[in-house]
């Protein structure tokens, strides 16, 4: 009796302030860089193809059939929303299975936090280095799409910062995730239920003006909707308004959720 | 002498289960303590509180003078850990794996390389500084898991088995370099259930039994306490020779009964000996030995399997 009743008083909230220094957490950035640096130049190379493929089969293949879309060449109507997917796609592998990996088989979080690290800085840095992976995407991909001539505003310079914003988020949602599942095959569930309809019905392929209205409430509440979004008014609309509505979102989104995986890390690990 | 570690009434309890189950013990400064037991006696659950892993449920902990809970960065950052089980980054090398772990200490590479080379001298890993960590034997790993535990110069090193696994010469290598760390002033913590290694190393040690701490001392004191000085020890005897041997109960303080053995604890053996041995005319089956910390062991907890 004693016991439950203890337990639930030192189980910590999700919601509650994380013990968490950002310098030991550039510590941990700092160990998924060094590993990163064997391996990058395997990895830059597809990150370099998939995105011509993209434009080159959906934006010139596709696009032929399509006289326009909105307005606006097919190629020019994909390329933003591919921008943002990259974006997600660049930090989700990494926060779901290389960090569940990591956290599960290869024991280093336990390793980490013999140091002077807490579990919480640990988070941070996985979440810095998520969104360092999504920023590296995102970007090669828009410089790529930029070669294509699918940039229209001046307000795309600041697309690295929306990526950087993007990536923070899928980064803080993943990972989050990775610290609540017992077992790696949970996964199959994020991804088929969570990552991939989103790319399917966030308006990067089609746009979602003529579906019903249902379509849309669901589509406000998926966070790709927002970073495709965000991206079109960078880099095709110029439309700064939209721009920051989109921004905020995410922002608002990030921040709330921000403590999240950091607080189930602590309740996952530290036992 | 100010100690390095002292609980009191140490208490750990994972929901109904109560691992740790209000232990008094202290560490002093500069000697080696060892945490003797059984599987799931609960001396990893001790080692996970002492290097601030594992939150303590009840009772008092102090380790390097500090609170576990408010100290918790500081205390890790003077301790050495080396966990039961590896956890190496896998996908680089021997020496960046120190490098690696000691900018966890804020250690930067100029610091951190020069030490990394030496500690790789130390354990005998220097012509392995660039193998990547799935080419290293299970000795190997070990002894560059001990050398990274090294990497902050720790005065707090804490070893859970530091040699489970290891073949003799990984384990005698081992030993001796923790014997040197102990002359240069590093205190010592480890848990085994390795009795010849607990006598190797330990100053003092405690046998855990089921969360509990059954007895405390040096090895020679614990096997004065606990048990005679002298074992008599009789393999596979005749039906009819264990009815004569058991005529010879009354002269030994303690006689213990094994499928294939009888074991006689005296303090006169070599009388008890030569008694022994008129019963017994094959002298392969009769053995005269001193009382080891295993006899002490077995007898506080017992021979059954404990899991």
């Amino acid at each position: 009796m004693s016991v439950a009743t203890e337990a639930r008083h030192s189980a910590p909230t999700v919601l509650r302030r994380p013990d968490v220094r950002l310098g030991s957490a550039i510590r941990l950035w700092q160990r998924n860089a060094s590993i990163y640096r064997r391996t990058y130049k395997m990895n830059i190379l597809p990150n370099f193809f998939e995105p011509v493929i993209y434009l080159l089969a959906m934006g010139l293949g596709l696009g032929r059939y399509l006289s326009s879309v909105q307005g606006v060449k097919y190629i020019d109507f994909i390329a933003h929303g591919l921008v943002a997917t990259s974006t997600m796609f660049g930090t989700s592998f990494e926060v779901t299975f290389n960090c569940f990996v990591k956290m599960q088989f290869g024991r280093v979080y336990e390793a980490a936090t013999a140091t002077p690290l807490s579990i919480e800085d640990v988070g941070l840095g996985e979440l810095l280095w998520g969104t360092t992976r999504a920023t590296i995407y995102g970007v090669l991909f828009f410089l790529i799409a930029t070669a294509f001539g699918v940039v229209h505003s001046w307000l795309a310079v600041f697309v690295p910062l929306a990526v950087v914003a993007i990536g923070l988020m899928f980064s803080v949602i993943g990972l989050s995730f990775t610290a609540l599942i017992p077992l790696i095959d949970f996964f199959t569930y994020y991804w088929t239920l969570f990552i991939t309809p989103m790319f399917m019905f966030s308006g990067i392929f089609f746009p979602l003006s003529r579906l019903t209205d249902w379509i849309h409430v669901i589509a406000w509440f998926m966070p790709l909707y927002h970073g495709a979004n965000l991206l079109r008014a960078l880099m095709l609309t110029g439309d700064a308004g939209a721009a920051l509505a989109s921004a905020a979102w995410i922002v608002v989104v990030t921040a709330g959720l921000f403590v999240v995986p950091l607080n189930l890390l602590h309740r996952r690990l530290v036992r | 002498m100010s100690s390095a570690v002292l609980a009191r009434g140490l208490t750990k309890r994972f929901g109904e289960l109560e691992a740790v189950r209000g232990i008094d013990f202290q560490v002093d400064e500069r000697e080696c303590f060892g945490f003797l037991g059984p599987n799931g006696a609960g001396k990893t659950t001790t080692m996970r509180m002492i290097s601030c892993a594992s939150p303590v449920t009840a009772g008092e902990l102090s380790v390097l003078g500090l609170d576990p809970v408010a100290g918790g960065r500081d205390i890790k950052r003077r301790t050495g850990v080396l966990p039961q089980e590896y956890n190496l980054d896998e996908e680089v090398s021997v020496l960046e794996n120190l490098v690696i772990y000691a900018r966890y200490f804020d250690i930067g590479t100029r610091t951190s390389r020069p030490r990394a080379e030496e500690l790789l001298e130390f354990m005998q890993l220097t012509d392995k500084r660039d193998w990547r960590v799935p080419r290293l034997s299970g000795g190997m790993k070990r002894r560059l898991m001990i050398a990274r535990a090294l990497m902050n110069q720790p005065e707090l090193l804490v070893l859970d088995e530091p040699t489970t696994g290891l073949d003799p010469q990984a384990r005698h290598l081992v030993w001796e370099k923790l014997r040197s760390l102990k002359r240069e002033g590093v205190t010592l913590l480890l848990t085994t259930h390795y009795m010849d290694e607990a006598a190797q190393l330990c100053d003092r040690l405690v046998i855990m039994h089921e969360g509990r701490i059954l007895v405390e001392g040096s090895p020679r004191e614990m096997i004065a306490k606990e048990t005679s000085p002298q074992v008599v020890e009789v393999f596979d005897p005749s039906a009819e020779q264990q009815r004569e041997l058991a005529t010879l109960e009354g002269l030994a303080d303690r006689v213990e009964r094994l499928v294939d053995r009888w074991l006689f604890y005296t303090g006169d053996g070599d009388a008890l000996f030569a008694k022994v041995r008129s019963i017994m005319p094959d002298a392969a089956s009769v053995w005269l030995r001193g009382a080891t910390l295993e006899d002490v062991f077995l007898m506080l907890t017992g021979r059954g399997l404990l899991e």
